[in-house]
């Protein structure tokens, strides 16, 4: 199952991250590889999130470094000359939040081609054509017209998946992707996810407290505790043989 | 008594309203007959006058694109951490606002060739702001009206969600990307209300340019009615005549404006079919019209359009 020998597609170094006088982030190392799918978890506040949205630089890390598909680049002050390696990066890098943030004044499959077209000047018909692809792969084809508005919050969410999956990241980042869903609509969020990892063997980082999604799909988890990574490891090795009372409390909480 | 009140229920409130339309004019007609105007005069000039309508709304759209130009420039300034360009917007709201805006007209058109020319500038600099008269009350009310909406553009660009923004960070866009794209479509549905009744007060306050007057055949409406009024003596026929016109004139421009609104609130609106044929968007205000009493009007109220309250607009 574990595909740990593969090349590093997403590499942390000794990452730091204060808010103001608060350190969120206190010194993480990580690396994930091609086709890994890593689950990180932990208590709310233990810095999880806030290690996703410096990945791809919604947060400018204090110090440290973080590589993406090749792309090297120091935290700290974010200066001109670092902007275009920042967009290098989050091209490389799909993301998925925990509100959809999908574009209202479009329509969905406006949503999908909006990343290609913009960002990547692909030809308005290739875009087209790759965006019904996709809508048809989150089993949404019949909603390509529609604007995000009309659709439950299920089906945004597997609009937002598409939209990230249209620039051909090498690896996806799924921040809590269904905290904001009702419990009846969380399973369908959960079996796109699920392909994505089977199927197109996408290399994706999740922040998750979905602990079945975890089990079955991750290779790997990663708990957070107080801003470092306590412990990691395979699902089996997290959840049946802990050997750290902060994550066996976590898990009593959840599970 | 109660089957009164059930036969008045039954009548549409919207009917019941027209009635006290009709009965107002009813009543103003009969003032107007029994004052004795001279209708005649009224309608013999009543062509001269509505020929500085293309003057009027010449002034106003030339005005109403500069100012949101400078309103557009003026919000991402009061929104930028660049000191510079916070700054220079900051002291433009505040001048703008901080002035009547027939002591800019004046400055603009009688103050700024003088200012210029004491400077010992090259007269090629003085001529070209020895400005025509139209042109000039263009700048001033654009200038003005600009400031103004720059409150109103950097709440509307506030208002879109922080989460847009991110999204659109994280596709990878530019920064003018992320705004003509996601931040500037979201915003417009926000700024557009009032930025239509902004030029709908714009298009009251170009008479005002009268008092800088203005090049013999280019005169607008209000202009027009002061030089007949004055020529033959019946002030209060032609100033009824500009009022008239004037109101027709906002009128119109409601009503397409209210048009507008509904076409941009696609997108926002649940249930119904896509493609215009959702019964009722967000309720129009409207001088001349009547606010129709509770519209099937459901709009989204999550943070992805919150939008926020407006400043208050007074000039």
């Amino acid at each position: 199952m574990t595909r740990r020998n593969g090349e590093a597609v997403v590499r942390v170094e000794n990452l730091h991250k204060s808010f103001g006088a608060l350190e969120v982030l206190r010194g993480i190392d990580m690396e994930v590889h091609k086709g890994e799918v890593v689950v990180i978890f932990g208590r709310s506040g233990s810095g999880k999130s806030t290690l996703l949205r410096c990945v791809n630089f919604l947060e400018d890390p204090t110090s440290g470094l973080i590589e993406v598909a090749g792309v090297r680049l120091e935290g700290g002050h974010r200066t001109k000359g670092k902007r275009e390696q920042v967009r290098q990066i989050r091209i490389k890098a799909g993301m998925v939040f925990q509100q959809f943030n999908l574009f209202p004044n479009m329509t969905v499959i406006g949503n999908v081609m909006e990343g290609p077209l913009t960002v990547k000047g692909i030809p308005e018909h290739d875009a087209r054509a790759n965006a019904l692809e996709l809508l048809a792969k989150v089993g949404l084809s019949d909603k390509a017209d529609e604007y995000p508005i009309r659709l439950s919050g299920g089906q945004q969410q597997r609009v937002a998946i598409a939209r990230a999956l249209a620039m051909e990241p090498d690896v996806m980042l799924f921040d809590e992707p269904t905290s904001a869903l009702d419990p009846e609509l969380i399973g369908e969020v959960l079996t796109v996810m699920k392909s994505l990892a089977t199927d197109l063997h996408m290399t994706m980082i999740v922040v998750t407290h979905e602990m079945g999604f975890a089990r079955e799909v991750a290779n790997r988890m990663v708990f957070f505790h107080e801003g470092v990574i306590l412990e990691q490891g395979t699902p089996d090795e997290m959840i049946n043989h802990t050997k750290y009372p902060e994550t066996k409390k976590f898990f009593e909480a959840v599970l | 008594m109660e089957g009164a009140a059930q036969a008045s229920a039954r009548v549409p409130f919207r009917l019941k309203v027209a009635f006290v339309w009709v009965v107002i004019f009813t009543i103003l007609g009969l003032l107007f007959a029994a004052a004795d105007f001279n209708t005649q005069f009224m309608r013999d000039s009543a062509d001269y006058v509505l020929r500085g309508l293309l003057y009027t709304v010449v002034i106003a759209l030339a005005a109403i694109v500069l100012a949101v130009v400078l309103a557009l420039i003026g919000a991402l300034g009061r929104l930028s951490s660049n000191p510079v360009a916070y700054g220079v917007s900051g002291f433009y709201t505040s001048f703008f606002r901080g002035t009547p805006l027939i002591v800019q007209l004046f400055l603009i058109a009688f103050a700024l060739p003088v200012v210029v020319g004491n400077l010992g500038l090259s007269s090629g600099i003085e001529d070209l702001l020895t400005l025509d008269s139209l042109v000039a009350g263009i700048l001033a009310l654009g200038l003005n009206y600009g400031a103004y909406m720059t409150e109103i553009f950097r709440a509307g660009i506030q208002s879109v969600s922080h989460g847009q923004s991110e999204a659109a960070d994280a596709l990878g866009m530019t920064y003018g990307q992320k705004m003509k794209r996601v931040v500037l479509p979201q915003a417009f549905r926000v700024i557009i209300p009032p930025t239509g009744n902004e030029f709908i007060a714009m298009l009251k306050d170009t008479a005002l340019v009268s008092f800088i007057g203005a090049t013999v055949g280019q005169e607008e409406i209000f202009r027009r009615a002061q030089l007949v009024g004055t020529r033959d003596f019946l002030p209060l026929e032609a100033y009824l005549l500009a009022a008239m016109v004037y109101w027709a004139l906002t009128a119109i421009f409601t009503f397409f404006q209210g048009k507008l609104e509904r076409r941009i609130g696609k997108g926002y609106v649940r249930g119904g079919a896509t493609g215009g044929t959702t019964k009722k968007f967000l309720p129009s205000g409207g001088a001349g019209g009547v606010a129709g009493g509770g519209g099937m009007v459901e709009i989204e109220t999550d943070e992805m359009s919150g939008g926020p309250e407006l400043p208050g607009q007074s000039h």
